[in-house]
């Protein structure tokens, strides 16, 4: 049951994560993005990670999803506007890609892909609980040093979209 | 699991997502009768015994209008628009406790239809969805008025989603617990010795009141109905649609503001507590029926709450509503958050 579910699950995420690329029709892109986030979410259920499962699903498809198809769709493109690539580029794009591939396919080749072992496996491990006590306990300076890296960020996106003194309105 | 045992979840699970449908229709003959209240007129009354077959006649004439899909506009979009509206509007009525344990031939039956323990995110998760409803009805009609309510719905939600997660995460620190079964559990204990009333919003009241503005925004009411205001945007997302589209994105807006007054009344109105629940001595089936009823009343009146609030505030200006959700509400929530987790440490500290 849960086998099956998986492979389900995992031709729906490769299926939609190819349909991004290939879709002529960038809100079609970004709508297959959102079902590749969706089934991900699906993954992460099944590897017991219920709290991480409910954050992807609000932060990636609920937010920033939503903004991806805000700009998407503000910018309005069309399939005959669209300009084509030089063929140059096309060319280092598929070679770049392949690259990655490559290096994925080394990186993943040797791992350790041992079976579950009932005696130490804690169904626990992925709930709220467990997950701060090892965020706040474990791992606090790396997680604080993430929070103040999104905060420059955001005082950057803050002082990028402030409107200069005298300067005026665009549009 | 016993087949007995999955009838009975069956069976609460189609119960719950009847009633919120059957609540949802009789929601917009109550806002027209709410309207008509309030406007000193009297209302639908032509449709069966005081109107009640209403939304009836209206969901046949809804059903038999023509389905038209504008030229250039996107077919399969502009149907997925609005199915989708309503998907994510009845998915988020699953986790909600509508009542304490029945206890029927000495088994203990949660009146629930699915419980998670991370009940809070699981609504938070697909309220966030419900924008794309309406961000794709309103791009694939191909209309600029469609395009640009889409545009204010998202910016909207987005907006007030943040303001709404920080008043969660105050309430989260009060309970302790993500799941929605535990928070309306400990919310029955006793308060100044009156059982039943140790409801949240005593402690938590700027967090409420946050949260009922954002709660607003989110189901796009009055005063937050930017996205399908009409003297700025002909008919906003929905301009294009008519027929059973039109119809499907009215009733998820019904059925959203049902879940939010269900949530409202489960976090900070005691869910299906209610004062002196242990101390009148009626058996346990009997309180926990009582309780069902309690919280039905509870979430009439913030349905009511919602309607009373369209009839009587004008609509905010779109810059006023930007202000109001990032210069008013996240401070005030962060501060809110601040200020109950100081309140929390100096309590452990003092007592």
């Amino acid at each position: 049951m849960t086998g099956n579910f998986f492979y389900f699950l995992t031709f729906l995420t490769l299926f939609a994560a190819i349909g991004v690329v290939v879709s002529k029709n960038p809100v079609y892109s970004v709508l297959f993005m959102i079902l590749t986030f969706f089934a991900l979410t699906g993954h992460y259920i099944l590897l017991n990670a219920q709290f991480l499962a409910a954050v992807n699903f609000i932060v990636y498809m609920g937010a920033i999803m939503v903004l991806f198809l805000f700009v998407i769709m503000f910018l309005n493109m069309r399939e005959d506007t669209e300009q084509h690539k030089p063929v140059l580029s096309k060319i280092a794009a598929a070679i770049a890609g392949g690259i990655l591939f490559v290096v994925m396919i080394a990186a993943l080749k040797d791992v350790n892909t041992q079976m579950m072992q009932p005696a130490v496996f804690d169904s626990q491990i992925g709930m709220v609980e467990n997950l701060g006590k090892v965020l706040f306990r474990d791992y606090l300076l790396p997680f604080e040093l993430a929070s103040v890296l999104f905060l420059a960020a955001m005082a950057g996106a803050v002082m990028l979209g402030k409107r200069e003194p005298g300067e005026q309105n665009r549009f | 699991m016993e087949l007995s045992l999955l009838l009975i979840k069956g069976l609460i699970i189609f119960a719950v997502f009847g009633i919120t449908l059957l609540i949802a229709t009789y929601s917009t003959y109550a806002e027209r009768k709410v309207a008509a209240f309030i406007q000193d007129r009297v209302g639908p009354n032509r449709a069966g015994p005081f109107g009640l077959a209403q939304p009836l006649a209206d969901a046949v004439k809804l059903f038999f209008k023509e389905e038209f899909v504008p030229a250039n506009a996107n077919k399969f979009l502009f149907i997925a628009g609005p199915s989708l509206a309503m998907l994510t509007a009845c998915m988020s009525s699953a986790v909600i406790p509508f009542g304490g344990t029945l206890i029927i031939g000495g088994e203990a039956i949660h009146l629930q239809a699915i419980e998670v323990n991370i009940g809070i995110l699981y609504v938070f998760g697909i309220v966030a969805l419900g924008v794309y409803g309406i961000m794709i009805g309103g791009w694939a009609s191909n209309n600029k008025f469609s395009l640009l309510g889409a545009i204010r719905a998202a910016s909207q939600n987005i907006s007030y989603e943040l303001a709404m997660g920080m008043s969660i995460i105050a309430l989260l620190l009060v309970t302790g617990t993500l799941s929605m079964r535990d928070i309306a559990a400990q919310q029955g204990q006793e308060l100044f010795g009156i059982s039943g009333l140790n409801w949240n919003i005593f402690y938590q009241p700027v967090g409420f009141l946050i949260f009922i503005i954002c709660a607003f925004a989110e189901t796009n009411r009055v005063p937050f109905d930017l996205p399908e205001c009409e003297t700025e945007l002909v008919g906003g997302y929905h301009t294009e649609y008519s027929s059973m589209g039109m119809g499907l994105y009215l009733f998820a807006e019904y059925v959203n503001i049902f879940v939010a007054s269900a949530v409202m009344a489960t976090l900070y109105f005691g869910g299906y507590n209610f004062p002196f629940m242990h101390q009148l001595g009626l058996p346990h089936n009997v309180v926990t029926i009582l309780g069902t009823v309690v919280l039905f009343a509870k979430i009439f009146f913030f349905i009511f709450f919602f309607m009373w609030v369209r009839w009587t505030l004008p609509r905010f200006r779109y810059d006023q509503l930007m202000n109001l959700g990032w210069k008013i509400l996240i401070p005030l929530s962060i501060l809110n958050v601040i200020v109950t987790g100081g309140a929390i440490l100096l309590k452990a500290e003092l007592f």
